[in-house]
């Protein structure tokens, strides 16, 4: 029996079949662990193990480097406010102190009731967007003390707070644990094929087929070609 | 034209310049696959499979494509130093974007992914490559699910994965996500983080990735803007690239400007024949420093480049120009600094940043970016020692010897130091954790001397009698 549920276990499957090799999908399976429960159970990385090849000390070494992968319970809204250069010219680090004051929790720590836990981050890529700050890894652009709150009502009423956040972005706001809500998704008879390094023999097909016959070979750095450049 | 911000492309302004990543942002479902075919989507695949893959890639070297990930290296130039009759190879795409400052890899996943995928399809074609592994930073969920949609629509519409459009070409292209790391945008990292390991590089030589990458095969590593270049070269080719930008810096190239600015954003620009100047006051760009106020300084290429100041200006956004002035466009990521900005408290900041994201591999980084941490925390909190000023120096000098890159200071008559510094250390984050310090140093001395010392002049505490800072 697996630890992911029927559903998840499908999708470990699908993940696994997209890499030549299996110890590849140790942070992907991190994630959809992560996804099921909020954080990462010491359960969640012996079954990664079990399906990477490697040892739950493996995964959890791998897992460890990774700031977004936690190895104990957090809040279910996890608030990350960038406070790096570009924010602290334009107020990150007052941001934070309000939403510290707010829930009455510093950076690092949880709200009683596990609904928030705080963080202080380094630069999300929002630079021009500034001050910003993200609610399980969605982003809230140019915003100020006002908008959190209107965050932090939106989510103790149960409404989604996405649009308004940043634009282009709608829907649901995933509890922490789910990043993308859309999977990729790769149809058999589409697949090109995912063959292990060592079972690779020559080069790819079309570097023959799709060159005219008259030219010799292909040079990989490109020396004979240019010819037909227009 | 003044420009306008586009609303749904969060932060990006159409500045009516010529366009070549950013041309579909003004459409608000530009993500789609029906809007990318709607507007020239996967025309330069289609113009690539026409050809032998070595002439798309001689296409592509002819166009001059610099790197758009920090180090501007050539992609053409990269991309033949595959060794010969080795297989498989692979694609890496860097997404890692966390320079602190940068902010154009996500907006182009978000809001054109299929450009991307299109970039990488050609590139994979030109040289060969089996696989595309497009690894996205963890915490862009919505980039994570922009890629995700347009994979799915596009393996589903023949443009990915067994027998692109009908011919012998096939292709997995793989979406992998980060999972919080800044170290792991090295590319070394990038592979030893995407063969499920801790994030951290390795060294180069013997570990260059074109020679020995991803599972020890031939691996080419790219930036997101890099490769979403790729299909209007080969849509338009390389001798149209060229009449944009210098010579030297041909084409466009996003640049985030972020700070005081009036109208900070993320602009398309000519490179090489636009300069600071245009950027900053420019009617079509950020339109001046913010009322009432004039700049102190600005960081020309993301987090670790060192700064520059008003006499730097009308640089040009040229990477050998900038390079030798002491800097570097690094990732195209400008910060603006007010008069009001606290020198020592922005280098602060900054320094702290490397302190985190050092992966602790070797001990000049590893101890030395929390050291130059604690002292310049320490100055701020006004227990700073007159002789921490040389202390912070003096563990930069252990990071990157000698002589550190840094603008010129004519006031004082010293001469710039070019770009890059050197490194005692496996990568370069180490020595950038210099740069905010050398910089800051060198011009706003008196800064760091006045919070050392009270207004009366009295040191806060004087150096203990052995003359080590301890903790
Ligand atoms: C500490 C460090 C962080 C880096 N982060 C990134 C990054 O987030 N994205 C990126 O494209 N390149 C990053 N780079 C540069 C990459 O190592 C590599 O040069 C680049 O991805 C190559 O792509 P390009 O030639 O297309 O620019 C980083 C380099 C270092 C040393
Ligand atoms: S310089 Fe720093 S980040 Fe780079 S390998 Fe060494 S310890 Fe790691
Ligand atoms: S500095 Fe806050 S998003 Fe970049």
């Amino acid at each position: 029996m697996s630890w992911f549920d029927a559903a998840r276990e499908r999708t470990a499957r699908d993940i696994l079949a997209r890499y030549p090799k299996p110890r590849s999908a140790v942070i992907p399976l991190l994630h959809l662990a992560q996804e099921q429960e909020g954080w990462v159970t010491p359960a969640a990385m012996a079954e990664i193990a079990e399906l990477t090849g490697t040892t739950p000390a493996e995964v959890l070494g791998t897992g460890s480097f990774y700031e977004m992968f936690k190895f104990h319970p957090v809040g279910t809204h996890l608030v990350n406010v960038c406070t790096n250069v570009s924010c602290q010219l334009l107020g990150g680090e007052e941001l934070l102190h309000h939403v510290e004051s707010t829930l009455g929790v510093k950076a690092g720590g949880t709200t009683d009731d596990g609904v928030f836990t705080v963080e202080d981050v380094e630069c999300v890529a929002a630079c021009t967007e500034a001050p910003c700050f993200t609610v399980n890894y969605r982003y809230f652009h140019r915003a100020d003390a006002g908008t959190f709150d209107e965050v932090v009502a939106d989510i103790r009423a149960g409404r989604s707070p996405i649009e308004r956040g940043a634009a282009g972005d709608a829907g649901d706001l995933p509890v922490h644990g789910t990043l993308g809500r859309v999977r990729q998704q790769v149809p058999d008879d589409r697949r090109a094929g995912v063959v292990p390094p060592e079972q690779v023999e020559g080069a790819p097909s079309w570097m023959a087929t799709m060159s005219p016959a008259a030219s010799p070979s292909v040079s990989p750095d490109g020396a004979d070609a240019g010819e037909g450049a227009s | 034209m003044t420009g306008a911000y586009v609303p749904h492309a969060a932060g990006y302004v159409d500045n009516g310049g010529p366009k070549v990543v950013s041309s579909r942002f003004v459409h608000e479902d530009s993500y789609t696959l029906e809007r990318s075919l709607a507007t020239g989507g996967y025309e330069g695949l289609r113009a690539a499979l026409a050809r032998p893959p070595a002439d798309v890639h001689a296409e592509v070297r002819d166009a001059t494509l610099l790197g758009r990930g920090g180090a501007g290296f050539p992609a053409g130039v990269k991309w033949g130093f595959c060794p010969e009759g080795v297989w498989p190879r692979y694609l890496v795409v860097n997404g890692d974007e966390s320079e602190p400052g940068t902010y154009k890899d996500r907006l182009l996943m978000e809001r054109d992914p299929h450009q991307l995928i299109e970039g990488c399809l050609i590139t994979c074609y030109a040289l060969g490559l089996s696989q595309c592994f497009l690894y996205v930073r963890g915490e862009m969920a919505l980039g994570q699910e922009r890629i995700a949609a347009a994979l799915n629509e596009a393996y589903a519409a023949g443009y990915v994965g067994r027998n692109v459009l009908g011919t012998d070409f096939s292709v997995d292209v793989t979406l992998h996500w980060g999972a919080g790391a800044y170290i792991v945008g090295e590319e070394t990292a990038l592979i030893e983080s995407l063969e499920g390991n801790r994030g951290m590089p390795r060294l180069k030589p013997p570990y260059f990735p074109a020679a020995i990458g991803l599972y020890g095969q031939p691996t080419i590593v790219n930036n997101v803007e890099t490769l979403a270049n790729v299909p209007w070269i080969l849509a338009n080719g390389a001798e149209a690239y060229k009449r944009m930008g210098s010579e030297t810096s041909p084409g466009t190239r996003l640049f985030a400007v972020s700070g005081h600015v009036k109208r900070p954003g993320v602009y398309e620009v000519e490179q090489g024949v636009t300069t600071f100047r245009d950027l900053f006051y420019g009617d079509g760009f950020c339109q001046g420093i913010r009322d009432g106020h004039e700049l102190k300084m600005f960081i020309p290429g993301g987090g670790s480049a060192p700064w520059f100041f008003a006499e730097h200006l009308d640089l040009p956004l040229e990477a050998k120009e900038v390079g030798a002035a002491g800097s570097m466009l690094g990732s195209g990521a400008i910060v603006v600094m007010d008069e009001t900005t606290d020198a020592v408290k922005a280098c602060h900041r900054m320094v702290r940043f490397f302190a985190r994201e050092s992966c602790g591999k070797c001990s000049p980084c590893r101890e030395g970016t929390s050291w130059e941490e604690k002292i310049l925390a320490r100055i701020l909190d006004g227990h700073g020692r007159p002789s921490d000023i040389d202390l912070l120096l003096d563990v930069g000098d252990n990071i990157s010897p000698g002589p550190y890159p840094v603008a010129s200071h004519p006031d004082e008559g010293l001469d710039a130091v070019p770009f890059p510094p050197r490194q005692t250390t496996i990568c370069p984050l180490g020595p950038s954790s210099v740069a905010p310090i050398t910089s800051t140093i060198r011009r706003f001395r008196h800064e760091f001397e006045a919070k050392i010392t009270r207004g009366d002049g009295i040191p806060v505490s004087a150096a203990p009698s052995g003359g080590e800072a301890g903790s």
